[in-house]
């Protein structure tokens, strides 16, 4: 195939009408896994966390996990999704070795939630999504793929599987086509993501860490020319493993697709592999013919029939919902809407609520989180809360400020060594002695240098332009590496030459 | 041969309680008999002399300790080889699990073993359990004990084999459209399969989940109440099974009592295809029942024609999926392709599949994947699920009207070895009788009837229950097991010929 | 209307069960199955459309384990059979995969 130059991503909006559809998969962090009691706990050595049943060792048996059951109910509720009175679970038949039993125990056509909406707000603007089902299913094992030059599975000369994640519980959430979003759609889509991370971190149900792979997504896209035509031909995108690759990824496809319709061809119906290092989807392996996974319904396992009332007792467990829960804290706050929308848009909101719990005011915290970390966070490509600072330990940072114990250059520096994992905010400004003085006689000493220095400026404080102070208060800052304390530094000069 | 083989389990049980024989003679008079006939029968896949051995002397032992023990403690038993026992290899008459151990109990082993009976070792099986007559077992064929050159049934030949050849007094077998009660009627043997999710299938290799279940394999009818009081009941690691007391089969052994009782004959059971000898020998049955009061009525079970068609759609597609996990990952065999370097592990399943798997379990693979594949899915196995439901209608409905039903099991005696092996569709017509109550879930049970004259060869009677009502088989049973050995003045197997011991 | 089921399609199902069937199978297994799927197509003529499957022998529902811990089987069990053991982990040949 020809490399050809991409259409803009401005024109291709503006040639074609995105339609979106998302599928994530949510880890739940139950003790145990969906169908046996072995631990869900990551990071564990290789095939430590396995049975007879998660191995799909001949002749073990499934048996439902009720917690499981349970999260799968709240989600839906949490998405205004119908819970059905009667479902069952499926086999998925394939073949692949990650999968103990080359099956995979899900639901088909009776999944346990349906027909349901959510409601994002991006920029100002709220975007109903519909949501067509959350269903239960067991996620599979992890290979390594060793022998090739890259680690992965091209090239690769044999793979090594671990099982311990084997039959761990997921829920795959998935969206109903996701129309009229415009040349915002992988905004949108990014924003649907960070809103179902917010679910289900309040709903407590999964640690939903993108990078742990405890939220995984994956985007499809079609264009059409116009909202009225029938839907394209779509592309499902694979390995989107964070919020900004959701956006990167459908930015991608939506040029990648303008571009072969551009040129009258018709985009081919397959799934993609997103590469986040070069920015491009690649196809994956073209298939002779379509995959066909001859469902049929479980028969080791029985129907699941939750009660009404059981339905009832959990939708009132439900946290608010979170526009509620938004307008609740902006009011509390004091926040305006823009720096509301900023804050919601950072994905700041958890992160200032836990830093004001910690003893920070809300400003404080939000011009933390939504500014300098925001900033730095983006600039490392990593999502805020990866970056290696909590709450609590913004709070202590502010209160320092608070405190007269630093001020803002002296606090970026506190928070340069605790994201580089020096320790500690109090560690770091003992290490790199960062505190603010404000000893009169270390100050004084400074001051009548810098006086001593500067004759000409301080004649003129002496005759009455007070203004330039200002130099003078630099050279000492200079001279005390920006720990002076600025306030008390004016006043001392002003002292000295009697103003 | 030693005459301690020939004893019931609850003669064996009496004696070993009396103190008058130990678990361990019991064990090692078996243990002899296997290696004296076992060569001839091949009946065993596996013996554990020493395991058996052990849990013998453990039993006798706790017994002269004085411990409560349980009523079948001390008698050893021999596994159909489908089930799960941790240590011993565990093949389900297969290449692709030759030598595979497993690394723990299924749920029955472990009841087994609690209740302190010794496992003589596994039994040979039609592979996956999928046959009729233990010829598709990838070890060789099993012989039927009554005549070396016949089958002795399938799939579980080797267990029915073993009781009937005085090898083990007990036995395990499972059944998924008759691989117990059908080997059972050619071997003269009682066999029973309970109600779906009365025995644990947490351990039972899977051919059809929604059909497979383990049961007693026996001499006697108060033998099979006590195993299947020992095996049975809720299993938490079996999501289908019935969390509700067994049935009080052993009661109803005691109380067999037969006046009153409403027996249907199944019309469609019966007739063309059935052997007239067996056919004699159940309408005999039926006199002798109504000489005990019973009231014999004829029923119709319309949807029953369609059973074999309904059966031989959900089980492959049932199958293809079990036995899928069967690929040379992680246990089991694993063939490389021929003039193939460096094969993908795709190459690697398939080739070691093609080796792993006999004729019947890849015919019946295929047939399994068609019957589920899109477009055809609907017609072939979403139409067998309607038509299950038709059948159990039909015995919902005879059961308004009567207690129980009685029908031949077989529609044969035992076939010679060869004789049906190359047409499958000859081979799946000896479970026409048996396959109805396996798609309704129901309990069945056969016992001898007799020998039919033609060929001198056994006949069984199958006695079926609603679901739960398992008792109704003992009582059945036990009265007209009573009434025959009165008839014959003795057990049918004493009219065996005996087997020669090698030398 | 019999089934047809040709060689091809037997060769099709043989690849989506992951069986390398010989020419000699692939031979003998069509006119084989067709006979089977003949006797067992009647099926469709009784199943009514309002007719419910039965998936489940016994109509239990609501089967649950709580979510609690159990004991498993160490690496050593779990590796026991395996083909082959590299790094604690099953070693299988170069899957092919989804990736191009």
């Amino acid at each position: 195939m020809t490399v050809t130059t991409l259409v803009s991503y401005d024109d291709a909006v503006a040639q074609f009408d995105p339609v979106l559809g998302l599928e994530v998969h949510v880890e739940l962090n139950t003790v145990s896994k969906m169908f046996c009691g072995c631990s869900t706990e990551f990071g564990a050595e290789p095939n430590t966390q396995v049975c007879p049943v998660c191995l799909g060792l001949p002749g073990a048996l499934p048996v439902a996990n009720e917690s499981a059951v349970e999260a799968a109910i709240r989600i839906g509720l949490a998405l205004n999704c119908s819970i059905a009175e009667w479902c069952r679970f499926a086999r998925k038949n394939y073949f692949y070795p990650d999968m103990p039993k080359n099956f995979q125990t899900s639901q088909y056509d009776e999944p346990i939630a349906f027909d349901g909406w959510t409601e994002v707000e991006l920029d100002g603007e709220t975007y109903r999504i519909e949501i067509e089902r959350a269903h239960m299913e067991e996620d599979t094992g992890k290979s390594l793929h060793v022998g090739g030059a890259t680690g992965r599975i091209h090239g690769a000369e044999r793979s090594l599987l671990d099982y311990n994640r084997a039959g761990v519980p997921l829920i795959e959430i998935v969206t109903k086509p996701i129309e009229g979003t415009g040349a915002k759609a992988p905004e949108v889509a990014r924003a649907y993501v960070t809103h179902l991370r917010e679910l289900m971190a309040a709903l407590g149900v999964s640690d939903v860490r993108m990078e742990q792979g405890s939220l995984r997504c994956d985007a499809n896209v079609s264009l059409r020319p116009d909202a009225q035509a029938e839907y394209g031909l779509r592309t499902e995108t694979k390995n989107v493993n964070s919020l900004r690759s959701v956006e990167r990824a459908l930015r991608y496809e939506i040029c990648r697709q303008a571009t072969v319709l551009a040129d009258g061809g018709r985009v081919t119906q397959e799934t993609r592999h997103w590469h986040e290092d070069t920015g491009v989807t690649t196809p994956g392996r073209s298939k002779e013919e379509a995959e066909d996974y001859r469902y049929f319904p479980e028969p080791d396992l029985v129907p699941i029939a939750p009660s009404r009332e059981w339905v009832d007792e959990l939708r009132a467990t439900l946290p608010e919902p979170p526009a509620v829960r938004r307008a609740r804290l902006q009011e509390a706050w004091g926040f305006s809407d823009l720096e509301m929308r900023d804050a919601a848009g950072a994905g700041a909101l958890p992160l200032i609520e836990a830093t004001v719990g910690a003893g920070a005011a809300p400003q404080a915290a939000r011009k933390w989180w939504s500014g300098e970390l925001a900033r730095r966070a983006h600039a490392d490509g990593v999502e805020l809360a990866e970056l290696s600072i909590t709450p609590a330990e913004v709070a202590q940072i502010q209160a320092m400020i608070d405190a007269g114990r630093l001020n803002d250059k002296l606090a970026r520096q506190v928070i340069d060594g605790v994201l580089a994992d020096e320790g500690s905010p109090e560690d770091v400004v003992t290490a790199r002695g960062l505190e603010v003085v404000s000893d009169d006689a270390a100050l004084g000493t400074a001051v009548d240098q810098a006086i001593a220095d500067n004759p000409d400026v301080a004649d003129k404080i002496r005759s009455g332009k007070v203004a330039a102070a200002g130099a003078l208060i630099g050279v000492v800052m200079k001279q005390m590496r920006g720990q002076a304390d600025a306030a008390r530094v004016r006043e001392l000069i002003l002292e000295r030459l009697g103003q | 041969m030693n005459e301690l083989i020939t004893r019931s389990a609850v003669e064996l049980a009496e004696l070993l309680a009396a103190g008058e024989v130990s678990s361990v003679e019991v064990t090692q008079a078996h243990l002899d008999r296997i290696a004296a006939v076992d060569g001839a029968v091949h009946a065993f896949l596996q013996v554990d002399a020493e395991g058996a051995l052990r849990t013998a002397a453990d039993v006798d032992a706790r017994r002269a300790a004085g411990e409560a023990l349980a009523p079948l403690a001390g008698i050893p038993i021999a596994v159909k080889d489908v089930l799960a026992t941790k240590g011993i290899p565990t093949t389900c008459g297969s290449k692709i699990l030759e030598g595979w151990v497993p690394p723990y109990d299924a749920t029955v082993v472990k009841r087994l073993k609690e209740a302190g009976l010794p496992i003589l070792g596994k039994t040979n099986m039609d592979e996956f359990a999928m046959g009729s007559s233990t010829e598709h077992s990838a070890y060789g064929p099993t012989r039927n004990p009554w005549d070396l050159e016949r089958i002795p049934g399938g799939s579980g030949g080797g267990s029915a084999a073993a009781v009937a050849g005085y090898l083990a007094p007990l036995a395990i077998g499972t059944d998924t459209g008759g691989s117990i009660r059908q080997p059972s009627a050619v071997t003269g043997t009682i066999g029973v399969k309970p109600t779906y999710g009365g025995v644990s299938r947490y351990g039972l290799i899977a051919l059809a989940s929604s059909l497979d279940q383990a049961g007693p394999v026996t001499r006697t009818v108060l033998d099979a109440a006590l195993l299947h009081e020992t095996i049975a009941g809720h299993d938490p690691c079996d999501s289908t099974s019935i969390d509700a007391p067994v049935p009080p089969v052993l009661e109803a052994v005691r109380n067999a009592d037969l006046s009153g009782l409403r027996v249907g004959v199944v019309s469609e059971l019966r007739g063309e295809g059935y052997q007239p000898g067996i056919e004699a020998r159940f309408d005999d049955a039926l006199k002798l029942l109504t000489s005990a009061g019973a009231e014999i009525v004829e029923v119709s079970c319309a949807h029953f024609v369609y059973g074999l068609a309904t059966y031989y759609l959900i089980l492959p597609s049932e199958a293809s999926s079990n036995l899928a996990k069967f690929d040379a990952m992680r246990y089991g065999l694993r063939v490389l392709p021929d003039g193939v370097s460096d094969p993908t592990a795709e190459q690697v399943m398939a080739a070691t599949r093609e080796a792993g798997f006999g004729p019947e379990v890849k015919r019946r693979i295929i047939l399994g994947t068609y019957a589920l594949s899109s477009g055809y899915w609907d017609a072939y196995y979403g139409s067998a699920q309607k038509v299950r439901t038709l059948i159990r209608r039909d015995f919902d409905a005879a059961y308004e009207k009567v207690d129980v039903l009685v029908s031949p099991t077989a529609p044969t005696t035992a076939f010679p070895i060869g004789a049906k092996v190359d047409d499958p569709l000859a081979m799946y017509l000896n479970d026409i009788a048996t396959i109805p109550a396996s798609l309704a879930g129901m309990p069945g049970l056969s016992l001898p009837s007799g020998l039919a004259d033609e060929d001198g060869l056994p006949a069984g009677i199958q006695v079926l229950a609603p679901a739960m009502a398992d008792d109704r088989l003992y009582r059945v049973a036990a009265a007209l097991e009573s009434m025959l050995l009165e008839q014959w003045g003795g057990p049918l197997l004493s009219q065996a010929p005996e087997l020669e011991v090698a030398r | 209307m019999p089934p047809e089921i040709s060689r091809a399609d037997v060769a099709r199902l043989a690849s989506l069960a992951r069986i390398e069937l010989t020419d000699e199978e692939l031979d003998h297994l069509a006119p084989q199955l067709a006979v089977i799927l003949e006797s067992v197509a009647k099926v469709s003529e009784v199943a009514d459309a309002d007719v419910p499957p039965t998936s489940h022998a016994v109509p239990l529902s609501n089967v649950y384990r709580a979510d609690e811990l159990r004991p498993g089987l160490t690496p050593e069990e779990a590796l026991a059979g395996a083909p082959e053991v590299e790094e604690q982990r099953f070693a299988v040949p170069r899957i092919l995969g989804e990736e191009a």
